[in-house]
């Protein structure tokens, strides 16, 4: 336990210093704040851009933070290091992981402040539930999906540039595949393959209790393929 | 002893990397593994480490199989590879709080231990603004923090300059005063004889001499012969065989044309040279 809080608070120091992992936690929250204050167009959607961006959230941020850290830890050595010092692997990544999923809940909470704390929904099953809470809950499933692909790219990777390849294209189809598919049903078909724009659809009803089979199926089916490729990545790389 | 390896042999696919290797590290010595790039020093270390298996022989640390080391046996290592391995983006003392953290060591001892490599005025400079003779300390000083019996140098000063150098020679001396055990890999013979109590010559995968430093070169010290320097700017070497040899210096003397005199003892790095053909820094 005492190695993993280590590599909790050595990843907290090490952020506030590295802008290209923090304007990732930092720019979706801060995007949501200042647009659901300035744009208020008439017919707009409610919650519109806290819907958007918090899709675009999840599919980007926890992504590419925990694919770049591991394979910056790499490529300069400091994880062999870790190693040597007798840190575990598996406390390694549980930290890591631990680390990016709870910096992105306070984004998260951060957009939820978006939503009213009194907006309550009921879903075709009657049951209700206070919107923020299930606006969490749905952002806390996304983030373990999507910090798990990227600890899936960070193994694998031998480098930084080799995680950044590797990141890019998965991260612009879970997070911009949703947006897209708000304008065009042929991408709105193919995008309900992957967790985001599942996530997407029970985001636009607020409530957790809106998820039918289907949307369950899809997004344990990419927990599980995320989690193979994890695995596989570890097995044929290790943290080497 | 606090290594043994007997009959060490390691594979890279089809690739003998290690040829039976036997070697042994008393406690409290500096040893050193010197051989140019691609010998397998990097290799013994991480077998020795734990971080790599073997194919047969026996390797062991503390008096146990290098494969069954625990983690709290490896707690009593210090190990320092050829990368540096900080923290660009964390301070001197932000670096060794990690490790201090995981070895669960005192705060207290991170300032003791940057006055011991020099950093003490440092302490708040980002890793990424040291220049790389000050990484290598603040590395040094990751390695020993926690006090460990057995320290692995892996090329220590590679690519350091003299002054660097220098500090860290004294730093290794210190650790080895203290009590602590070293075995260092270098291709630096003039670094291996300063340091080492022993040494063993490695090239592509073989030992092919061990021995105190002094002993080696007198090993091999079989055409003694002598240089003289003279006044003139001209060169001598004549054999200390020779009878002529006495009666050729003294007139020299007397006339007074001799500028300096030295024997011609043989080097770490000839002595290299004529056991495997090659230069010690050959490809590295």
């Amino acid at each position: 336990m005492r190695n993993i809080i280590v590599i909790i608070k050595k990843q907290l120091q090490d952020t506030f210093k590295n802008k290209t992992i923090l304007i990732q936690f930092v720019m979706f929250p801060l995007l949501t704040i200042v647009m659901e204050n300035a744009v208020n167009i008439e017919g707009m959607e409610p919650l519109f851009f806290t819907k958007l961006f918090s899709t675009m959230f999840m599919g980007m941020a926890p992504l590419t933070a925990t694919a770049g850290i591991i394979a910056e830890e790499k490529e300069k050595d400091t994880l062999r290091v870790l190693m040597m010092a007798n840190v575990k692997p598996w406390q390694y990544l549980i930290g890591i992981a631990t680390y990016v999923w709870t910096i992105c809940m306070i984004g998260a909470g951060v957009m939820s402040t978006t939503i009213p704390s009194s907006l309550v929904k009921t879903s075709s099953a009657q049951i209700s539930e206070s919107a923020v809470a299930s606006y969490l809950s749905i952002m806390a499933i996304g983030f373990v999906i999507s910090t798990l692909a990227g600890a899936a790219i960070g193994v694998f990777a031998k480098n930084q540039m080799t995680a950044t390849s590797l990141t890019v294209p998965v991260m612009l189809i879970l997070s911009f595949a949703p947006m897209l598919s708000m304008f065009n049903d042929k991408i709105e078909k193919v995008a309900r393959a992957f967790f985001t724009q599942q996530l997407k659809i029970t985001l636009d009803e607020m409530a957790l209790a809106s998820v039918n089979a289907t949307n369950a199926v899809i997004i344990a089916a990419n927990a599980v393929l995320f989690t193979a490729l994890f695995v596989f990545a570890y097995q044929r790389k290790g943290l080497e | 002893m606090m290594i043994t390896c007997t009959n060490l042999k390691k594979s890279f696919g089809d690739k003998q990397v290690l040829k039976d290797i036997n070697l042994s590290v008393a406690k409290g010595s500096i040893v050193g593994l010197l051989g140019p790039s691609g010998a397998g020093k990097t290799t013994i270390i991480k077998i020795l480490t734990g971080q790599l298996s073997y194919d047969s022989g026996s390797v062991r640390v503390f008096d146990k199989e290098a494969s069954k080391l625990t983690g709290e046996d490896k707690k009593r290592f210090g190990i320092m590879m050829d990368r540096f391995g900080l923290y660009d983006r964390l301070t001197c003392v932000d670096n060794l709080k990690i490790f201090a953290d995981i070895y669960g060591i005192k705060h207290i001892r991170i300032k003791e231990t940057l006055d011991e490599v020099g950093l003490k005025d440092d302490y708040k400079k980002l890793a990424a603004n040291l220049s790389k003779g000050m990484r290598a300390r603040l590395q040094l000083a990751r390695v020993f923090m926690h006090s460990p019996e057995i320290i692995f140098l892996d090329e220590p000063t590679a690519g350091l300059d003299p002054q660097s150098m220098r500090a860290i020679h004294r730093i290794i001396l210190k650790k080895k005063q203290e009590g602590c055990t070293i075995f260092l890999t270098t291709h630096n013979m003039e670094e291996a004889h300063k340091l080492c109590d022993n040494i063993f010559l490695l090239n592509e995968g073989k030992i092919v001499e061990q021995g105190t430093p002094e002993d080696i070169c007198r090993r091999y010290n079989v055409n003694k012969r002598i240089k003289l320097h003279l006044t003139n700017g001209r060169d001598l070497e004549l054999s200390q065989e020779s009878t002529d040899t006495a009666r050729e210096v003294f007139e020299l003397l007397n006339k007074g044309e001799i500028s300096t005199i030295h024997s011609t003892e043989p080097t770490l790095e000839t002595v290299f040279l004529e056991l495997t053909g090659k230069a010690l820094e050959e490809g590295a």
